[in-house]
């Protein structure tokens, strides 16, 4: 880890997080970056657990604990009233998981990324609903197990695209991260600090319990989802201008997916269709990153 | 000064002289116009005051909620269906016991679409933990917003101030505006020690268990509780600064009434009147105004009514497979007194219709010629 990694320590222990839980590790390191002057905004989501029962916490920054499907509206309702007390240097953090982000509480999230509220909105993705027990969410993979989606009827369809839903709002910064790279992790969240707008974050965080991983596999697998391109890691600045920020290693996905007991039940074929899927959203990546910005294009 | 108002914007008029600092609000006929007002009154500066204009009433809870749970004075109005909406962000706002302050305009639920008066739609909230204030005119509109702020902040509840569709919210009639300084003095900048603050960081809304969260049930209700006497005591003070005064339950000519009707709201006003002609005719009749439902004033129904031989209930609202509200809670109140009157549900008016002189004459009149109240409720001026 280089130098400049944050030493401070916003989340303590004696949170109730299971091993190897990739959304305790990504709260970390976006506390880590975001420093104590920040409001946390918690949906229903494992975070309700994680952070301890009333009356213990472990952040040591102001949390609010709100309904599923209001993270982003909550949200603006603390920027408001930030603005209004002369406090608009006080980051407001909206930390959802992902059936929070891209399913119940996708329309809070837009309206207040329309407006353009000045929030950070990170989503720490497990793909699935885990605090109710390992349900499918539309983040949920194509053809993995859930609870809801057993491998005789494993979840159809590819995960829903968020990076780009928010890009169509022309948010003015979105990224995905993954908690195998807290460096990245952290520089994306502190330039999203820097930014005025809404600012959303899509962070991969494996759940061991949910995958059906051991725990200390849960750094080793994040890192090949972004090196088999399955989740691969980028900004897009003002839903336009796209930059891929680490190299995938080409690694087949196959050796993504037989490491996890989620996607046992996969047979060649179903490893060969997802292979072809990543392949041709990686070259749609490719070609967004070539197109120039709207600004570029101005005489 | 004296204007001549719309209900709705006679509250948006004691939203600006509270001084709210954070307003989310969702067009819905017929709360719409007073939103509206206030979004001028934001962009002209008039009121100092950041306006969120959400994509949906459950948004604008939310985001009053979190606004109030930051520390300054927050708004929302909604109607019927956006009230609805809003349900599980009630028992959020009143759990986390926060002094929000939400104007609701009674209208009648969907289907059939219908945007007229009925007051099914925040009865239906009654367990949410909130206060409930229904409302007779377009002055008691404007004064009770204010008194709703004091209140809130005292106990640390959200307060709803309700009042029918049409005929108040879109009826104008003369509304004496206080002075901003004389409001400044009587409802000045309040101040919270459990607020979101990086210098003070605290977690609100955490989980909790069984160990616990009976005592915080136990609290909210002592707090309902300790509402009962500080609304007369904030309408006493009311009275003090501003001459006019409110109570939780208002007794019109009770004292030698043996059969006394009670009712709430705008239907009040023909009440008051058919009364009055009735005791010219040397009946000896009485009138009940219950302008606070939650916390429901027993003591004050039950001091009142007792030792009557009937008491006359009209509801314009119902809940199904029971009856009209009011009266249902009218009885609950009653149910161990000894002396207490026989109870008369009436069920007039729902979706808009009229609730005339005449027909309250009608039921009054009903009611005073049948021995026996019949144990479900009577549905007056139904097609037949
Ligand atoms: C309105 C509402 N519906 C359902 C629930 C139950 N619930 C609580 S957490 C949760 C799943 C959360 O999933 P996600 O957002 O992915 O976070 P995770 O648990 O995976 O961390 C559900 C369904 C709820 N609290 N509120
Ligand atoms: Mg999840």
């Amino acid at each position: 880890m280089r130098n400049d990694y944050p030493h401070d320590e916003l989340l303590q222990s004696g949170h109730l997080a299971c091993q190897g839980c990739g959304g305790t590790m990504t709260m970390r390191h976006c506390l880590k970056a975001l420093g104590p002057d920040t409001i946390c905004i918690i949906p229903a989501c494992c975070w309700t657990i994680i952070s301890g029962n009333f009356p213990y916490s472990a952040l040591t920054v102001p949390v609010l604990h709100t309904a599923f499907e209001t993270t982003a509206a909550a949200a603006s309702g603390v920027r408001a009233a930030l603005d209004m007390q002369g406090k608009p240097n006080t980051t407001v953090l909206g930390f959802a998981g992902d059936g929070g982000t891209f399913d119940i509480g996708l329309q809070s999230l837009s309206g207040a990324a329309e407006r353009n509220e000045d929030i950070i909105y990170i989503c720490y993705d497990n793909e699935a609903y885990m605090n109710t027990g390992i349900q499918r969410s539309s983040a949920t993979p194509e053809l993995a197990w859930t609870t809801t989606t057993p491998e005789t009827r494993p979840k159809l369809g590819p995960k829903k695209n968020m990076i780009q839903i928010l890009a169509a709002h022309k948010a003015p910064y979105c990224a995905t991260a993954n908690v195998a790279w807290p460096e990245d992790l952290i520089r994306k969240v502190k330039r999203a600090a820097g930014i005025r707008g809404t600012k959303f974050i899509h962070v991969l965080s494996p759940c061991p319990p949910g995958w059906k991983i051991s725990s200390e596999m849960s750094i080793e697998i994040a890192r090949l989802a972004t090196h088999s391109k399955v989740f691969p890691i980028y900004e897009v600045i003002n839903g336009e201008e796209y930059h891929i920020n680490i190299a995938p290693k080409n690694v087949p996905v196959k050796d993504y997916l037989r490491a996890q007991g989620r996607f046992r039940h996969l047979s060649n074929e179903d490893i060969q269709h997802i292979q072809t899927r990543i392949d041709y959203e990686w070259k749609i990546l490719l070609q967004r990153e070539m197109t120039e910005s709207f600004q570029k294009n101005m005489p | 000064m004296k204007k001549v108002l719309m209900g709705n914007h006679a509250a948006s008029q004691a939203v600006k002289l509270a001084r709210v600092k954070m307003i989310a609000a969702y067009p819905i006929t017929p709360q719409t116009q007073i939103v509206e007002e206030l979004s001028e009154m934001c962009g002209s500066g008039a009121l100092d005051a950041k306006f969120l204009k959400v994509e949906s009433e459950h948004s604008a809870m939310a985001s009053c909620i979190a606004a109030s749970a930051t520390g300054v004075r927050a708004f929302t109005a909604t109607s019927a269906n956006g009230l609805a909406l809003m349900h599980e962000l009630l028992h959020w706002a009143a759990g986390a016991r926060l002094p929000l302050v939400m104007v609701n305009v009674n209208r009648a639920m969907a289907p059939g679409w219908n945007i007229w008066c009925d007051q099914s739609d925040s009865l239906s909230q009654r367990d949410t933990g909130w206060l409930q204030f229904y409302v007779e005119d377009n002055q008691e509109v404007l004064d009770t917003v204010l008194m709703a702020y004091a209140i809130a902040e005292k106990v640390l509840l959200p307060v709803m101030v309700c009042y029918d569709a049409f005929f108040l919210s879109h009826t104008y009639e003369p509304v004496d505006i206080p002075a901003q300084q004389e409001v400044d003095k009587w409802l000045p900048e309040h101040k919270r020690d459990f607020i979101l603050d990086t210098n003070n960081p605290k977690s609100l809304n955490a989980l909790v268990m069984p160990d616990l969260y009976m005592e915080m049930r136990y609290k909210l209700e002592q707090a309902h509780q300790a509402a009962i006497p500080l609304v007369n005591e904030t309408g006493a003070s009311f009275y003090k600064a501003f001459g006019r005064r409110y109570h939780a339950v208002e007794a019109i000519h009770c004292e030698d009434a043996e059969v006394v009707l009670v009712t709430s709201s705008s239907t009040t006003s023909p009440a008051r009147l058919v009364i009055e002609e009735m005791r010219n005719r040397g009946i000896k009749i009485g009138l009940v105004k219950i302008r606070m439902f939650r916390p429901f004033p027993v003591e004050d129904v039950c001091r009142i009514l007792c030792g009557k031989k009937k008491a006359v209930v009209i509801d314009r609202n119902f809940s199904f497979g029971k009856g009209g509200i009011f009266a249902d809670e009218i009885r609950g109140a009653l149910c161990n007194e000894t002396h207490r009157p026989l109870v008369y549900g009436y069920i007039a008016g729902l979706g808009g219709r009229d609730i005339t002189p005449e027909l309250v004459r009608e039921i009054v009149e009903e009611a005073c010629q049948t021995k026996h109240p019949p144990s479900l409720a009577l549905w007056k001026g139904l097609i037949k």
